[in-house]
């Protein structure tokens, strides 16, 4: 190396903590929208959430849970030195966010082929609420899958830097980073599944 | 000096007490599936949240190794989560009594 790097873990690991307060602030202001809608219109949020898929919801929440279960092994398979087992737990993790958004694929289509999604037909022509209830649903779900992707990239990127050795055991920032990504991905979930697919 | 290493300031976790607490997350998955399936009314709402938050702090605290840091940054958390109470609080305040 020409020069000393200075690395500061703890700043870097700062820092992503402080990011991930912003996204908890703004799935925060989602589910506060959620609640003074709910609030409104009770009887429309309710019979609304009784038309969502409890089944995808529910596997959903196991692969995440799991994915994240594996994304915290990876941590401390790094701290190990272990770099093998490394890419084994976040191919896993990866495989698991895959496996979620194929899910929610085949759940908006579902829902689409219903004549459910912001602006159609069938929602203008029943209550305010239910509509308010799905424009928020897909708002929330999307935003959130959108994270999924983005994490599921991110954990990528993270698994081929660990093959090339620039991610090891001695400077593991960009894997604990990463994973603290995913968790909040995680995190979210387990607020939106019972908020979406069981109170109601 | 150079600081390349994380050493000196992290925890490791072991693979077995990261394997308790997933358990534990899909045990009160099932719960809050089970729940949900009662009539409990208004119970609901805060049942599934209560357990919602139960997961949310073995998350944070141990995937993410918060119990594990120091001051500051469970410091920020709390200021974190306290401003989003006060939003939803007040929001609340505003939209029940009104």
């Amino acid at each position: 190396m020409s020069q000393p790097l200075h690395r500061d873990y703890a700043g870097a690991k700062l820092g992503m903590w402080l990011f991930l307060f912003t996204e908890l602030l703004l799935f925060g202001g989602l589910f506060l929208l959620y609640g003074a809608y709910l609030a409104r219109y009770p009887h429309e949020f309710a019979a609304a959430g009784r038309e969502m898929h409890l089944v995808f919801g529910t596997v959903n929440t196991l692969l995440l849970i799991t994915s994240s279960l594996l994304a915290a092994m990876a941590v401390t398979a790094i701290q190990r030195d272990q770099r093998r087992t490394v890419q084994l737990l976040l191919g896993g993790t990866i495989l698991c966010a895959a496996i979620f958004l194929f899910n929610k694929y085949l759940e908006w289509s579902a829902e689409i082929g219903r004549g459910i999604y912001p602006n159609s037909p069938v929602l203008a022509a029943g209550p305010p609420g239910e509509s308010v209830f799905y424009s928020l649903y897909y708002l929330t779900v999307g935003l959130h899958g959108l994270h999924v992707l983005i994490g599921a990239i991110l954990l990528s990127v993270v698994a081929v830097r660990v093959g090339r050795g620039t991610v090891h055991g001695g400077d593991y920032v960009w894997l604990e980073n990463g994973a603290l990504y995913w968790h909040l991905v995680d995190l979210v979930w387990i607020f939106i599944f019972p908020l979406y697919y069981l109170i109601l | 000096m150079v600081k390349d290493s994380h050493d000196n300031t992290t925890h490791i976790i072991g693979y077995g007490k990261l394997t308790t607490v997933w358990l534990i997350l899909l045990a009160l998955t099932a719960l809050t599936v089970r729940v949900s399936r009662q009539e409990l009314g208004i119970g609901h709402v805060w049942g599934s949240l209560a357990i919602a938050s139960a997961k949310a702090g073995l998350v944070i605290a141990f995937f993410m190794h918060m119990r594990y840091e120091g001051r500051l940054l469970r410091w920020l958390l709390f200021v974190a989560l306290l401003t989003l109470a006060i939003f939803i609080g007040f929001t609340f305040f505003d939209v029940l009594y009104r």
